[in-house]
């Protein structure tokens, strides 16, 4: 609770990124926030900044170190193979994560604390599960889907890089199937469709999370120093026909107990969300110990039954108010105007907005980057190329320009010319 | 195999404070290692608990089966109830036999019916039935619980409840008419090692009248492979009356025993591997010597 973080999001632009972005912007101890994705953020932020990387991270070590970023929280994983392709998924998840923890080892890493979004398939479902998953229980089973495949992996180059960097606080979270209101996954899906069909003689037990609670989870974690493994999920574990009653559908024997896989895909060809992660889980369900995070000093805000019940109501109400609200859409120019832009007034924006907490004293200040070139890509430009692009700035800048290359490369006929400018601008402004 | 594959549940050393054995470092947030006190609290509009056990439905077996075949069909007489502690966890350790064995509800139902604190009992079962299409929707329903070592582990020193474990598993269950009796292999002891580890005491329980009530008198392997049961036995009511015949039990007498508690009550037993297969063995030898004498006095089959 000490010093105030700088935190890094991966996946800005994925749903937790974004919220956990927000939950972040309102945390007055985390003092920067960087957000970095390939593709342009899905929510309106206020203060986090938006860097455009490519998938694989490349340049991430750059940003980490310029921002000297001291908590990066990696909430990017793909963990339903129904939003992503396969081929894509794989590369996000391994080899997008191996450069992740690239860009934060080190000796010389700025990174003191590693949140890694996790899930609950790292266990897997089999026949002959534990009832409860407890964070150091192995996976029984090699796994058998991709995506289980892919977060066996990344969590298995996570937990080198916790070995290699014995500083770094790395914590784990493990989420269970989440549902909520806002989250789009292949559960809530299932759920959507006029009945909640099930596999043929089985009832499997169902455990979810809520989406707030996953969102406080990974908050949590940066917040307080957790070091380990953790799983996130609600209290509760439900019978998938105790779902579908609270939900007010009827449970439906769709799909065989045996040659599930097959009817599955045909089902899937007519539009019905049965992922093959999701098969075995319809079959053997999955519940997940959560006293390990609860002991940690976190408190769920929801169980499973009222994150379920939560998702009823929302479902009642979401005909009627379908298309009422605009979605977001990013606009570079107008993020830079609200952020930058001297005309903005602060407080103004901040009462408008109410994101900011107004409670104690004047707005928190904005802590200026380090000391960079009010120009991008100057240390490419030759002397001529600056010299031309000078009457375009404005005094202040000019100032700062002539600050960094007098301290930079020292080009005496880059610094005259600034000179001569501001003088020219000087002598103008005389009456 | 499959044992080994297994994943064991060894509980976090309380002495060191939250350390694992992933190599965490003591936490710097208060960290609550006792983690009893966080176990999910209950709901109490919800029918089913987190095991997936119903009441509604065990209430329903009891007043159509259970209730009807403890009275009337096995006529149940039960000796040393007193021996089930009224609280805290306990492991029930029982000989095992019939088909479809109907050992497992009767001493549930002894339980219930006779005990001063009656109290749910927890029956674990083979993986198997967790993966049959409609057995696995039912299993649970009515308070099996798969035997995983986590799940004894959990119910037993987690959530303090009573646990029924049938180490000879389904050897027990498919040995035939002519070896009735005569207890099987226990297991390797896997079940005394989870009890040590939750510290929880080990009550023997010999039932004697289910050999009689499902005989089995061979198997019929090929009807196995069809439909991918664990075992389809020819027994006098399967498989011709079909797969209720499972349920045609003859009406022997009934006789539950329950011995004096084994008491584990120092941390640590269960990483001594020879005193857990001398424990094993002694719960072995005292089940079957007890068995032997309620034979012994037992006059006739189907009166007692």
């Amino acid at each position: 609770m000490s010093t105030p973080k700088r935190v890094l999001v991966t996946g800005l632009s994925t749903y937790w990124g974004g919220r956990l972005a927000e939950s972040l912007e309102a945390d007055e101890n985390v003092e920067v926030i960087i957000g970095v994705d390939s593709v342009d953020p899905t929510r309106e932020l206020e203060r986090t900044e938006f860097v455009r990387v490519g998938t694989q991270h490349a340049l991430l070590r750059r940003i980490v170190d310029a921002a000297e970023i001291d908590t990066v929280v990696d909430a990017r994983l793909v963990v339903d193979s129904a939003t992503t392709a396969p081929r894509l998924a794989h590369e996000n998840n391994v080899i997008g994560t191996m450069n992740i923890l690239a860009a934060c080892s080190g000796p010389e890493s700025t990174v003191r604390k590693l949140v890694f979004k996790s899930s609950a398939h790292f266990y897997g479902t089999e026949q002959d599960d534990p009832a409860f998953f407890t964070e150091q229980m192995g996976r029984p089973h090699a796994p058998t889907t991709p995506i289980e495949r892919d977060i066996v992996d990344a969590e298995a180059a996570v937990a080198e890089f916790a070995e290699q960097n014995p500083n770094t606080v790395v914590s784990v979270l493990r989420c269970t199937n989440v549902l909520g209101p806002d989250v789009r996954t292949s559960h809530r899906d299932l759920f959507s469709l006029p009945v909640v069909p099930m596999i043929l003689g089985f009832d499997p037990r169902y455990q979810f999370v809520h989406e707030d609670d996953v969102v406080g989870a990974l908050h949590h974690a940066v917040k307080e120093d957790v070091p380990g493994i953790y799983n996130v999920a609600a209290d509760g574990v439900l019978a998938l026909s105790e779902v579908a009653g609270l939900l007010g559908k009827t449970y439906v024997p769709l799909l065989p107990p045996w040659g599930t896989g097959l009817a599955a895909a045909l089902a899937r060809r007519i539009g019905m969300p049965v992922p093959p992660e999701m098969l075995s889980q319809l079959r053997f369900g999955r519940g997940i110990d959560n006293r390990k995070l609860k002991a940690t000093g976190f408190q769920y805000r929801y169980t499973t039954r009222e994150a379920v019940i939560r998702l009823r109501e929302h479902m009642r109400l979401d005909p009627i108010l379908r298309g009422v609200k605009e979605p977001y859409q990013y606009e570079r120019e107008v993020e830079d105007f609200l952020r930058w832009s001297p005309n903005v007034r602060r407080s103004a924006t901040d009462e408008a907005t109410g994101h900011r907490p107004q409670a104690t004293g004047p707005a928190p200040v904005r802590v200026p980057e380090p000391a960079g070139p009010p120009v991008e890509h100057y240390d490419d430009l030759e002397a001529e190329e600056v010299i031309s692009l000078l009457g375009s700035l404005e005094a202040g800048d000019l100032g700062a320009l002539r600050d960094y290359e007098a301290a930079g490369k020292g080009r005496d006929s880059v610094v005259a010319a600034i000179d001569a400018v501001l003088a020219r601008r000087a002598a103008a402004s005389r009456p | 195999m499959a044992e080994r594959e297994r994943t064991s549940l060894r509980p976090e050393r309380e002495a060191n404070g939250g350390r694992s054995h992933n190599g965490e470092r003591n936490l710097p947030v208060p960290f609550d290692a006792d983690l009893r006190r966080h176990l999910p609290g209950v709901e109490p509009d919800r029918q089913l608990d987190d095991w997936g056990r119903s009441e509604r439905v065990e209430g329903a077996m009891d007043k159509l089966l259970y209730d009807f075949m403890y009275r009337y069909w096995f006529r149940v007489e039960v000796e040393g109830i007193e021996n089930i502690p009224a609280s805290g966890g306990a492991m029930l350790v029982s000989n095992h036999s019939g088909a479809l064995p109907p050992d497992a509800p009767m001493i549930a139902k002894a339980i219930k019916e006779e005990h001063p604190h009656p109290r749910p009992l927890h029956i674990t079962i083979e993986h198997f039935f967790k993966g049959y299409p409609g057995f696995s929707m039912l299993v649970s329903k009515i308070g099996c619980v798969p035997a995983h070592p986590a799940n004894v582990h959990r119910l037993l020193y987690d959530e303090g409840q009573l646990v029924l474990v049938f180490p000879e598993g389904r050897k027990g269950t498919e040995k035939l008419y002519k070896n009735r009796y005569r207890l099987r292999r226990f297991g390797r002891g896997g079940f005394v090692e989870a009890a040590m580890r939750a510290r929880a005491p080990i009550v023997p329980v010999c039932v004697v009248g289910a050999e009689e009530a499902a005989p089995i008198f061979a198997h019929l392997s090929p009807l196995q492979k069809l439909t991918g049961l664990i075992y389809a036995p020819l027994t006098p009511t399967f498989p011709h009356f079909g797969l209720l015949g499972m349920l045609g039990y003859l009406p022997a007498k009934f006789k539950i025993r329950f011995l004096e508690p084994i008491k584990f009550d120092q941390p640590g037993l269960d990483e001594d591997k020879s005193l857990v297969q001398t424990v094993a063995h002694d719960i072995r030898a005292q089940i079957q010597e007890n068995l032997f004498d309620m034979l012994e006095q037992r006059n006739s089959v189907w009166f007692g």
